[in-house]
């Protein structure tokens, strides 16, 4: 597959990039577990129709 | 951390755009089949579901919640159920919410993990990238935990989640191997990671017995995979134009993908 040659961020050191990229999905990570997966009831019920509507295990 | 802030800026931009779209196709196309199936449940006495908790008096008048009536969930026993946004309004803004900050997540993901392959550079790749994130968090998953309706029967919560997890990295693992090593063995342990979670199989429910029509449960999975669909390359699209332009490489020159 052919690959961008102007990257975000050339800039800085490829074990810099690593760890920004990596962060970057864990923040992703993070916010679709905490709508999609967290057991707390009010978060559960705010995202209710969402969580049936994207098919994540629910109830 | 400029890059950390691009992917942020691009991630932002594309899970807002594909959020609202999906939002709007979900009003549409799949919530009318969730209220639709709540009328079911209430009918039939279901109490594994929040809203069941309203009084039974609600249950010959449960049209009233198509019809974006209030009172069902006002009447619902808070202390029981903890808050619920009230039917109507509510209800639809807080599914916006949901679909945004997801879809955020969601690109987020998606930014990092094709950044760390050299990027999407046009929104051409983007349809690809998106259809791999359909492949990994709506087929895969969905083969074996279906989408349900509020009242379906279903396994163990916290099982399903963890099964859920499970398919979701090891299709993103082998989809990863088949696209980005060119090693027959790698391509046969990616086919592997691929099927693995299906072997296993997922957690099922003791009996499959359910009040709700088999004909609304079709029509809600076939309604869930296409939204599902057209958000994910919505999203991929998007990346690819934001980062093109950010890039300033928006030129189409590697418009071919192979």
């Amino acid at each position: 597959m052919n690959t961008a040659s102007v990257s975000l961020g050339t800039s800085v050191s490829s074990q810099s990039r690593f760890v920004q990229l990596a962060l970057a999905a864990f923040l992703g990570i993070f916010v679709m577990g905490f709508v999609g997966f967290s057991h707390i009831d009010a978060v559960h019920n705010a995202a209710h129709d969402y969580r049936h509507s994207m098919a994540f295990p629910c109830h | 951390m400029t890059l950390f802030r691009n992917v942020v800026f691009i991630a932002a931009i594309a899970g807002l755009v594909a959020g609202v779209v999906l939002a709007c196709m979900q009003a549409y196309a799949t919530v009318p089949l969730i209220l639709k199936a709540e009328v079911y449940e209430q009918a039939g006495g279901g109490h594994t579901h929040d809203h069941a908790a309203a009084p039974a008096a609600n249950a010959g008048d449960t049209n009233a919640m198509t019809s974006a009536a209030p009172a069902p969930a006002e009447a619902a026993a808070p202390e029981e159920e903890g808050w619920t946004p009230a039917d109507g309004f509510e209800r639809f803004a807080f599914n916006i919410v949901a679909n945004v900050v997801t879809g955020i997540g969601f690109a987020l993901i998606l930014v990092a993990a094709s950044e760390f392959a050299g990027g999407i550079g046009n929104w051409r790749q983007g349809l690809f990238w998106g259809f791999a994130g359909f492949a990994v968090f709506t087929l895969a998953p969905n083969l074996g935990l279906p989408p349900e309706l509020p009242a379906m029967p279903a396994a163990d919560l916290t099982q399903r989640q963890i099964w859920w997890t499970a398919t979701v990295m090891a299709t993103a693992a082998g989809l990863g191997l088949l696209a980005f090593r060119k090693s027959l063995p790698l391509a046969l342990i990616a086919v592997a990671l691929i099927v693995a979670p299906h072997i296993v199989g997922a957690p099922q429910p003791d009996s499959f017995e359910s009040p709700i029509p088999e004909g609304l449960h079709h029509q809600f999975v076939v309604a869930v995979t296409l939204t599902n669909l057209v958000f994910w390359l919505v999203l991929g699209g998007i990346v690819g134009v934001v980062r093109g332009r950010l890039t300033g490489t928006a030129t189409g020159l590697r418009d071919s993908f192979a």
